[in-house]
């Protein structure tokens, strides 16, 4: 390794504990523990929020999947980006009108019994899991390419740093460490483009010419169908996409960290000017990467060609950029495990050690110490799960996720805040029918069975072709949760007026709390 | 409880005429444009997968997939924006509401 790349490694280490120290100071309560104390502005929590959702599967993976299969590999940066209309239309406000720390509370906000909120807590710590599993082998398998060390020891690295945010920092360190990752991310991807388009004489014409050449795939690289050729699988994947944004807990523990809709609605429009922007800016990455490395050095360093960027960074910019560009994927990495370690936390700690054992009868110390106490299981227990998942082709992982979170957790938030018959019954049958569901249809795919021998976890015919089963999870988790709610007579009316009204104008967000 | 001397009847605000005007017309704003994005969005894998439509050249070699994936980044943009803009506007009949009700309340 390079003295350039150590430097880099280093800096972005200490500046990250600097800030986590400093974040320590201010971290008193439970609400600054999980909510910065909700005090974050539009732009602070746009680019947080940009920061906690741009994983290293965002940056390294599409510029990878554009580089090997061309526009099958935006189809990825499509779907990601609408997906914060959803967002932005159906969950950002009422979510932050109704909830406090976790989705949970703002189920609870309107069915508060136990059931409710440990079924929530259990989907969330699920989809955290999986993601976190992702996100840790894939960043041990990176750092293991970039500084040449040991698997494990790379792991235990990423895991140790992002423990040590959210333990002493929680929040607030958590959200300045993504909104500086968020800044450097921009800041390599622009760069790396600049240079790309460069090349090209700052002509997009010419770029998108040459890639009529310039790959084995010649014009098709540039049509999609180069890897997505089963229609009805692409439908799934895309849903998948574009609805589980709106249930991942990471993200949506977001909006808790504003004071109000208005600053929740502004932060999810930094978000998406920001966000677009770098996934425009993956299409010159990917191209780039085509063109200036070449697909065979791409996947001899990576089969899945995670290391498209880098590489591309190295070939463009020589060893100062690359070790740049590999620093900014560190960062990027330790932003979003320390982002879904306070939403594993959350889910544990305050819904169900302190609401669900301790009945809500906790103090604030005790709050601030069980919150702690359950960053570090979720944090060791997500180590200890990628250690052993090294083999795993861990890429399945992430659209996993996204498919248990368009299933389990969108169809219950929207049932909660716009269905009035919706009951206790229905909110546990649409989180159940919608995991469970997902669960079983990926253990049964494609990606868990394959007849030939290494390519799947299983040799074996699996028993539905789709790889991503939301097209069919999804309308599960609403036939689950209205199917519940019929089959039980319980219904309140009174509740749900409530309910409405405070998830239409905010009332009680304006006059109690902050 | 004792520092919370303000309860707020949510049965009388969901009952007054303003508030469930104001439901109804940001509900069914916000569901149309939900089918509508969404719908154009779940057009392209239709298109991408059964049709070749999207694969003629439109200006150079870029094809017309890529002006269609441009379109949804400009939509999602302009969407949003337009979300916020008639956000604010329903904050207003929000606090008008919440007025009226506190008018009411004394």
């Amino acid at each position: 390794m390079s003295p350039i790349a150590i430097i880099m490694f280093v800096g972005i280490v200490g500046l990250t504990l600097v800030i986590t120290w400093w974040a320590s100071k201010k971290t008193s309560t439970a609400s600054d523990f999980y909510t910065a104390g909700g005090g974050l502005t539009g732009w602070q929590n746009g680019l947080a929020i940009s920061g906690d959702y741009l994983s290293a599967a965002s940056f390294l993976g599409i510029a990878g999947a554009i580089a090997l299969v061309g526009f099958d590999g935006f189809f990825f940066s499509i779907g990601y980006l609408v997906a914060y209309l959803v967002v932005l239309y159906i969950v950002a406000e009422p979510l932050r009108n109704l909830g406090k720390f976790t989705l949970a509370d703002m189920i609870s906000a309107r069915f508060d019994a136990k059931k409710v909120r440990g079924t929530a807590a259990l989907s969330t710590i699920v989809i955290v899991l999986f993601y976190m599993i992702a996100q840790l082998v894939g960043a041990g398998a990176l750092i293991q390419l970039l500084l040449g060390i040991d698997y494990w020891i790379a792991v235990l690295l990423v895991g140790t740093m992002m423990t040590v945010y959210v333990l002493f920092g929680g929040m607030t360190a958590t959200s300045w460490v993504q909104i500086i990752k968020a800044c450097l991310l921009m800041l390599g991807t622009v760069i790396i483009s600049f240079l790309v388009l460069a090349k090209f004489d700052f002509n997009i014409l010419t770029m998108f010419s040459h890639m009529t050449t310039a790959t084995d795939a010649g014009e098709a690289y540039l049509n999609p169908g180069l890897k997505y050729t089963n229609g009805i699988d692409t439908i799934s994947m895309l849903i998948a996409l574009v609805l589980g944004t709106a249930g991942l807990p990471h993200i949506l523990m977001r909006f808790f960290t504003v004071k109000d809709a208005q600053t929740a609605r502004s932060s999810v429009i930094w978000a998406t000017w920001i966000v677009g922007l770098f996934y425009v800016l993956t299409i010159f990455l990917g191209f780039g990467a085509a063109a200036f490395v070449g697909k065979e050095e791409i996947v001899a360093a990576n089969a899945a060609g995670n290391m498209a960027a880098p590489l591309l960074a190295q070939a463009l910019g020589g060893d100062v950029l690359f070790s740049f560009v590999c620093a900014v994927a560190f960062a990027t990495i330790l932003a979003v495990v320390a982002g879904l370690v306070l939403s594993g936390a959350s889910a544990l700690s305050h819904d169900i050690y302190g609401q669900i054992i301790k009945k809500g009868v906790v103090s604030e110390k005790e709050q601030v110490i069980a919150a702690r106490v359950g960053s570090i299981i979720i944090s060791i227990v997500s180590i200890l799960l990628a250690l052993g998942a090294q083999t795993l082709n861990v890429a399945f992982l992430v659209s996993l996720a996204f498919c248990i979170a368009a299933s389990s957790n969108l169809p219950v938030i929207i049932y909660t805040i716009y269905w009035k018959r919706f009951n206790t019954n229905g909110a546990v049958a649409a989180m159940l029918t919608g995991l469970i569901s997902a669960l079983i249809l990926v253990a049964v795919s494609p990606n868990v069975w394959n007849p030939e021998a290494g390519k799947a976890i299983f040799v074996g015919e699996p028993l539905i072709f789709l790889t991503n089963p939301a097209l069919i999870s999804v309308p599960l988790g609403f036939i689950g949760g209205w199917l519940g709610t019929m089959l039980s007579k319980q219904e309140d009316a009174a509740k749900y007026r409530e309910v409405e009204v405070k998830a239409q104008t905010g009332i009680s967000v304006q006059d109690v709390s902050h | 409880m004792a520092n919370n001397q303000k309860v707020i009847d949510y049965d009388k605000i969901a009952e007054m005429e303003s508030f469930k005007k104001l439901a109804k017309k940001k509900n069914s704003f916000l569901w149309a444009m939900t089918v509508v994005f969404l719908g154009a969005y779940m057009l392209l894998p239709v298109l991408t997968s059964y049709t070749q439509v999207l694969h003629q050249k439109v200006v150079g070699d870029i094809t017309l997939v890529w002006f269609y994936a441009a379109g949804l980044f400009i939509m999602t943009w302009g969407m949003a924006h337009l979300y916020v803009g008639k956000a604010n506007s329903y904050d207003k009949d929000a606090k008008a509401i919440i007025d009226e009700y506190e008018r009411g309340a004394k």
